[in-house]
């Protein structure tokens, strides 16, 4: 409940390094931070074991409501009109805490399946509880052959999360308070992050959208993201080799 | 400056910017009604969803907003602003939340209009629905119900914030920069909740008096009423229905251009369409199931206040809404067989001319009220009074709630008395001989000023008239005929004073008076040894007897 001292100056767990050197994803051929400046945002919870789910999912639901828009329809003459997002509201169950995300079944499916792999992670490492997870979004630039396109990281965020072990109800209660209090902080963080209008890619032609924009879903088309986690010990490093990707072609399966 | 921005941009931007208002007047009072909002994604654009977002149109506040507005839109100096306030069953109010639409000087030329604004002011409406679930008022609102319900307010012009006590603090939503200046959303919230929880316990007996800025009893108050955060869906039509499509419902089909931005193509149509979304009916029109205690109180306020009749059933009608259930009752349910006072759309306030002002005195103006109840009309009075007198009879356990609480202002004044008189009967201080009690009793003589009646004084009052017998000021039993919890009327069909009175001293029983005993004692003693003797014949029955105990 009580939050982890991180290393940013405000003491909110919100710390923003000047370059993209940190992210833990290690991206297959990308170059990070290369040719274009990326976002990184690092974000800190402390929460105990059962609502390290809940916590996560709000955090990345609510970045992905902000970038997530319509489907793009094509027209003739290179225009486009864009379909009508909806959305829900999510109360938790083990947090005193409601956050909206996209109303995107699929989307839910896919946030939940990698949240869920990454708590297993965590219970099964025996560790200290430590683990982070990436959302990063990145575009891809088709490269001439033989070279595999390139993904390249425009903005990633990054959920620092601490598991605590909480002895009695009481303590359960206030964490429950706590917690949400803290989330709450979170969501004015992102949308502090989102309300800069900083760089995002831009819209792109029927022949370019797969590059910019993940169009596999039925419903709401976020931008091409993908998430991974890695368990890490006391001092950040990885202590496991456990680290899944989500990727576009593998959410297809 | 408008040179640069070619007059369709003008006019498109304009549309862009009013229509953002009223989105996000519906935002934030959707996210203060109490529910979870759930809306579809359509991967088909419908045109007339703004901003490719689904956010349904509740027509009572798209009314509100555009009276409020009253066609101009926010400008340097000229915010729109949403209040969000707090009203508790007592009359009890406290401003939660200001959220406030501003627009500086600050422009950005080189910006296009129909396309990077367009999407900018998109993603600050999804930014304001997520911060609209995170601010303390949340919380409180869906918890809303019984004890107290929330309520908004817009207005236009000068942003007011002296009523969020001191500390608040505010939470910046977004900005986006347009040719003709930056718009900005941000929220200023209460933090100090201590004035509620403290006032939650207080037993003042009256309640007027105290406070309140924004409900003063005047018939004519000049500047917008407050309304609560709810609406229901009318099956049928109960005849109230928002111009929600008089004016030119805007359809948005937007289509843009990867080309270069000098093809864009953004086409706004205007079309007059039947909205689909379901009619706001007057949310006001009490339903007769679960009726609120606060519909009680607008009942006393008949009773005792006929000049302010149209006043007091016009203000305390708006929340009733939501005392009348439990927080998690569904507002459906509740639903009026649409009958009860034809509620007609009054076209004009007549004395509501000066749009929502400066001041910050919000009252419900009957003309208001009207709108939403009754007009203060004698033809329409009867069927207040008819409300009330239907709603009297359910909400008694709400009313026990509150009046529990009462009942221990007199036990300490009986207490007292208890020493004084002698202890040889029981109930003694509720013997007929204690006046003393009953005339400093304010529940037995109420304040005179008919102003500072307490409402729950009002209902209690009326509820003892009606309660037949004990109700009247003479009674020893004041308290009683406040029908403690859990009493049930038809058990003992009389009331407890009469009850108490009955049987303080029932007769004696007939084996214990001494005359007859006395007589009957010798002759017992004499027919003992008969007695024995028949026992003692039967004592091997007597004996099998025990065996089978055993």
């Amino acid at each position: 409940m009580v939050e982890s001292s991180g290393s940013s100056p405000q003491g909110s767990g919100w710390s923003r390094p000047k370059r993209a050197s940190q992210p833990p994803a290690r991206l297959v051929g990308a170059a990070s931070g290369r040719g274009m400046n990326c976002r990184a945002e690092v974000l800190e919870v402390s929460v105990e074991g059962r609502q390290v789910e809940e916590a996560l999912l709000a955090v990345l639901h609510t970045v992905l409501l902000h970038r997530s828009t319509g489907k793009f329809h094509y027209k003739k003459e290179g225009t486009y009109s864009i379909g009508t997002v909806g959305t829900q509201d999510i109360d938790c169950d083990f947090i005193d805490f409601t956050y909206v995300r996209v109303s995107s079944e699929e989307l839910d499916r896919a946030l939940r399946k990698v949240v869920g792999e990454f708590k297993d992670a965590l219970r099964n490492s025996g560790g200290d509880g430590l683990g982070q997870m990436s959302l990063e979004f990145y575009q891809k630039k088709k490269s001439r052959w033989p070279f595999s396109d390139e993904c390249i990281p425009w903005e990633v965020w990054t959920v620092k999360v601490h598991v605590v072990a909480l002895a009695t109800e009481q303590e359960r209660q206030i964490c429950r308070e706590k917690v949400g209090e803290k989330l709450c902080e979170k969501v004015i963080n992102i949308v502090e992050v989102m309300n800069r209008h900083e760089y995002l890619p831009k819209m792109p032609t029927q022949s370019e959208v797969d590059n910019v924009f993940d169009t596999g879903l039925r419903d709401v088309q976020p931008y091409l993201y993908k998430i991974s986690f890695q368990i890490t010990d006391a001092l950040g490093t990885s202590v496991t080799t456990t680290m899944r990707r989500l990727i576009k072609d593998t959410l297809a399966l | 400056m408008d040179a640069d921005l070619s007059s369709q941009d003008r006019k498109d931007l304009d549309k862009f910017i009013k229509f953002f208002a009223l989105k996000t007047v519906q935002v934030i009072v959707q996210a203060r009604l109490g529910e979870k909002i759930c809306t579809r994604s359509s991967s088909s654009p419908t045109g007339s969803d703004w901003f490719n977002l689904a956010i349904k149109d509740i027509p009572e506040v798209t009314h509100e907003a555009k009276k409020a507005l009253a066609g101009q839109l926010p400008a340097v100096g000229r915010s729109m602003c949403v209040e969000i306030s707090l009203k508790t069953s007592e009359g009890d109010s406290m401003e939660l939340e200001i959220w406030c639409l501003e627009m500086n000087e600050k422009c950005d030329k080189e910006i296009k209009v129909s396309y990077t604004v367009y999407n900018r002011l998109s993603l600050l409406l999804k930014s304001l629905l997520a911060i609209t679930r995170v601010t303390p008022a949340y919380r409180l609102s869906r918890k809303q119900g019984r004890e107290y319900v929330i309520l908004y307010r817009i207005y236009f012009g000068e942003v007011q914030l002296n009523g969020l006590g001191e500390g608040f603090q505010t939470v910046r939503v977004g900005t986006v920069g347009t040719p003709v200046g930056t718009v900005t959303l941000s929220c200023a919230y209460r933090v100090n909740l201590a004035f509620m929880s403290a006032r939650q316990f207080e037993r003042t007996p009256p309640i007027m008096g105290i406070v309140i800025d924004h409900f003063v009893d005047r018939p004519y108050p000049s500047s917008s009423p407050m309304h609560p955060c709810n609406y229901r869906t009318a099956g049928e039509d109960a005849g109230v229905a928002y111009p929600s499509v008089e004016d030119s419902q805007e359809v948005c089909t937007t289509s843009f251009s990867t080309s270069p931005p000098s093809q864009c193509v953004f086409t706004v149509s205007k079309a007059h369409f039947q909205t689909p979304t379901p009619v706001v009916t007057d949310t006001l029109r009490v339903p007769v199931a679960g009726l609120a205690f606060s519909h009680q109180l607008a009942s006393s306020r008949l009773s005792y206040q006929p000049t302010l009749l149209g006043v007091g059933s016009a203000e305390l009608a708006h929340p009733v809404v939501f005392a009348a259930g439990s927080g998690a009752a569904h507002p459906h349910q509740l639903m009026v067989p649409g009958k009860e006072g034809g509620v007609p759309l009054a076209p004009s306030q007549p004395a509501h001319g000066t749009q929502a002002d400066h001041e910050k005195m919000a009252t419900c103006t009957p003309s208001d009220g009207a709108h939403y109840i009754v007009t203060p009309s004698s033809s329409e009075d009867p069927e207040t009074v008819s409300n009330s007198s239907e709603g009297r009879g359910s909400p008694h356990d709400i009313l026990e709630a509150i009046l529990v609480r009462k009942v221990g202002a007199l036990v300490n004044d009986s207490v007292d008395q208890v020493t004084m008189t002698n202890l040889d009967i029981p109930f003694a201080m509720f013997a007929p001989k204690n006046f003393e009690l009953e005339d400093n009793d304010p529940m037995v003589n109420p304040p005179d000023s008919p102003d500072t009646d307490s409402p729950l004084q009002g209902s209690l009052h009326s509820d003892g008239s009606s309660g037949g017998g004990g109700g009247n000021a003479h009674d020893d039993f004041v308290m009683v005929d406040f029908k403690p919890a859990f009493s049930k009327d038809d058990i003992l069909p009389m009331d407890l004073g009469t009850f108490y009175r009955e049987f303080q001293n029932p007769p004696q029983l007939s084996s214990l008076s001494i005359d007859i005993g006395a007589q009957s004692m010798a002759e017992d003693l004499d027919s003992l040894p008969e007695k024995l003797a028949v026992h003692e014949k039967n004592v091997k029955e007597f004996d099998a007897f025990v065996e089978t105990l055993q």
